[in-house]
């Protein structure tokens, strides 16, 4: 669907420092000079422990948050110095999947109102035809027969079905990046492939970039092929996210690895089941 | 703090068992909705010093299960039938002054939101001074400096620092805050302590300190851990056995290192597909396709039918038993059968 080409978002000698909670003249540096590249159609994972700096990053990418120094480019546009019109198109085509899926809805709006408000706000539908973007984004979601979930309210769905709801909504303006903020952390492991899945076939059928944040090292390997760790907010290894898993070169890659429950490690088995 | 040699208030025939439930039912009654069977028909068997975890996806009845086994089910949720009995005290049939007195050594639980249920306007020494002096004996209520000694040993326990006391839970972090609620469950020396998701909303590197910490002390103090948690890697890390449950029934119960190896219901075989070695050279993570049955209905056949890649015919009609298998008990028509089979071609050759 997206007829125009992707840019390159670019994080260059990104800084944000925060004054402590304290009051003191603390001050927390919580993004540390981080710099990368998401190319067009690229996935990229940003990895790290709580406090690594990751939620931050997302924070300033989606230009919630403006950076103490350094700076985010999208398609040659510096992101902090977007104004009105131009942070509304950005806004457009940089949208987010939240962690929470059960606090990311509105309980008293339908998962119809709820997709097709962004495409209405930001492309200018009309109510008739958002409407049958619903059923087309709820399709391509999982969520079918789509009529079934549309006049749905939140509390009607499951964990998995909430998170397809968020997912489509945020594919309703037609976006060109999508940043996923632990998307999969708050399922049932039982569901955790199917919603990687549905990242991953996104991005391959609509070209989509994805920016991956995540403190689980297995989801990442699955979805993206890039990998940057950060560890008090700073980037402590970067790399092919194969390369990375397979051979870590840095002490908290290590750490981060080791901290995974995974079972296979101890069994000494290749890898799952068959 | 050596309570734990505390001997079992037994009554009736001797048991082995610290905890054994018979024919668990746990039911939700709304009072205008449908009732929802969320515990259907459990019997299991904890030992003194044993590592267990239960799992399971959402929604399954394993926190209700594990409330039932601490006797804090609160209406709507009702005990319909069984018997739990803890070092041989029923609970099920105690008045609240009863279940009060069997708390203070018998059993506590450490709850996913236990770390948000301090107090954020006093300290964890005030938290603490509420326990030791609630449940102390007549007549031997301690003093401020007693209590002060004796949170700040359970705190050392668990690897905090004696600070920690004169501090609000705001000032803590997740991770440090549900290492208070693990030292508060250890301050009665409980026989048996229930973590019910006690690190799911940690991050991994915290997660596997604080379970860390608890396989320690448990091993330390030799309390009967009941680890509820929906991620089976979790549990097959630190426990010696694995309890399965679907649709409020405990569908395999095996020593973890025997249910890595061989699963015996498939549920748990498309539990484990789930997990991967993220380091392997190829990845492939499955899931477990369908969603769980609706439990306000009364279910015929074997519950996990509609989503299991093995079913057969007599899968849909009738509801299988948990019977012993292999060093475990499973409750699967297909695995019994090709159990039974093996064993036949065993007998004959």
């Amino acid at each position: 669907m997206p007829t125009h080409e992707i840019p390159p978002l670019e994080v260059s000698d990104l800084v944000k420092v925060y004054a402590s909670r304290r009051g003191r003249k603390q001050l927390v540096t919580a993004v540390d000079h981080v710099s990368f590249t998401i190319s067009p159609g690229a996935a990229v994972g940003l990895v790290g422990a709580s406090g690594s700096g990751k939620s931050t990053i997302a924070k300033i990418v989606t230009a919630a948050e403006r950076p103490s120094s350094g700076h985010v480019t999208f398609g040659g546009q510096k992101v902090e110095a977007l104004r009105r019109r131009g942070r509304r198109d950005y806004h457009r085509r940089v949208q987010m999947v939240f962690q929470d899926p059960y606090a990311a809805l509105n309980p008293l709006h339908t998962v119809e109102y709820a997709v097709m408000r962004p495409a209405q706000n930001f492309l200018s539908m009309s109510a008739h035809a958002a409407r049958d973007r619903v059923h087309e984004l709820l399709d391509i979601v999982g969520l079918t027969p789509s009529a079934q979930y549309a006049p749905k309210l939140p509390h009607q769905l499951s964990g998995g079905q909430h998170q397809r709801v968020v997912i489509a909504r945020a594919l309703a303006c037609d976006p060109q990046l999508l940043i996923a903020d632990e998307p999969v952390s708050m399922l049932d492991v039982s569901l955790r492939a199917d919603i990687l899945d549905l990242l991953a076939r996104l991005r391959h059928e609509r070209g989509l970039s994805l920016l991956y944040i995540t403190h689980d090292l297995l989801s990442a390997r699955v979805v993206t092929d890039e990998l940057i760790v950060l560890n008090k907010g700073q980037v402590v290894e970067t790399g092919p996210t194969k390369q990375v898993l397979r051979h870590p070169r840095h002490a908290y890659t290590k750490e981060l690895l080791a901290a995974l429950p995974n079972p296979f490690a101890h069994a000494g088995a290749a890898s799952g089941p068959t | 703090m050596s309570q734990l040699a505390t001997p079992p208030v037994t009554t009736g025939a001797a048991k082995s068992h610290l905890v054994e439930a018979r024919g668990v039912d746990v039911v939700y009654q709304p009072r205008d909705g449908q009732r929802i069977w969320a515990v259907r028909n459990v019997d299991l068997t904890l030992e003194q010093g044993e590592f267990v975890g239960l799992v399971g996806e959402s929604g399954c009845g394993k926190s209700t299960l594990g409330y039932a086994l601490t006797g804090m089910l609160r209406p709507p949720a009702r005990l319909e039938a069984g018997q739990i009995r803890i070092g041989g005290t029923d609970i099920a049939g105690l008045d609240a002054e009863d279940l009060r007195r069997q708390r203070r050594h018998g059993f506590a639980i450490v709850l996913q939101s236990g770390m948000n249920a301090l107090n954020p306007v006093r300290t964890i020494e005030k938290d603490f001074s509420d326990i030791l002096r609630a449940h102390a004996e007549r007549g031997q209520r301690p003093d401020a400096a007693s209590v002060r000694a004796q949170a700040g040993e359970l705190l050392e326990r668990v690897k905090l620092d004696r600070d920690v006391l004169g501090r609000y839970p705001h000032e803590l972090s997740g991770g440090m805050r549900q290492r208070v609620a693990i030292a508060m469950a250890l301050s009665l020396a409980p026989r048996m302590i229930v973590f019910d998701e006690p690190t799911t909303a940690l991050d991994v590197i915290v997660q596997a300190a604080v379970i860390e910490t608890i396989k320690e002390l448990q091993r330390e103090q030799g309390f009967t851990a009941l680890l509820i948690t929906h991620d089976l890697g979790v549990v097959l890390d630190v426990t010696d056995r694995t309890m399965v449950m679907y649709a409020g029934r405990i569908v395999e119960d095996q020593p973890s290192r025997a249910l890595l190896s061989g699963p015996h219901h498939p549920y748990t075989a498309a539990l484990l597909s789930c997990y991967a070695d993220p380091t392997a050279e190829v990845v492939h993570l499955g899931s477990v396709p369908g969603t769980p049955p609706d439990l306000s209905e009364r279910l015929a056949g074997c519950s996990f039918a509609p989503r299991c890649s093995r079913v057969e015919e007599l899968c849909r009609r009738v509801e299988p038993e948990l019977t012993p298998l292999g060093p475990g008990r499973a409750a699967c028509h297909v695995t019994a059968a090709e159990r039974a089979a093996e064993l036949a071609t065993k007998g004959a050759a």
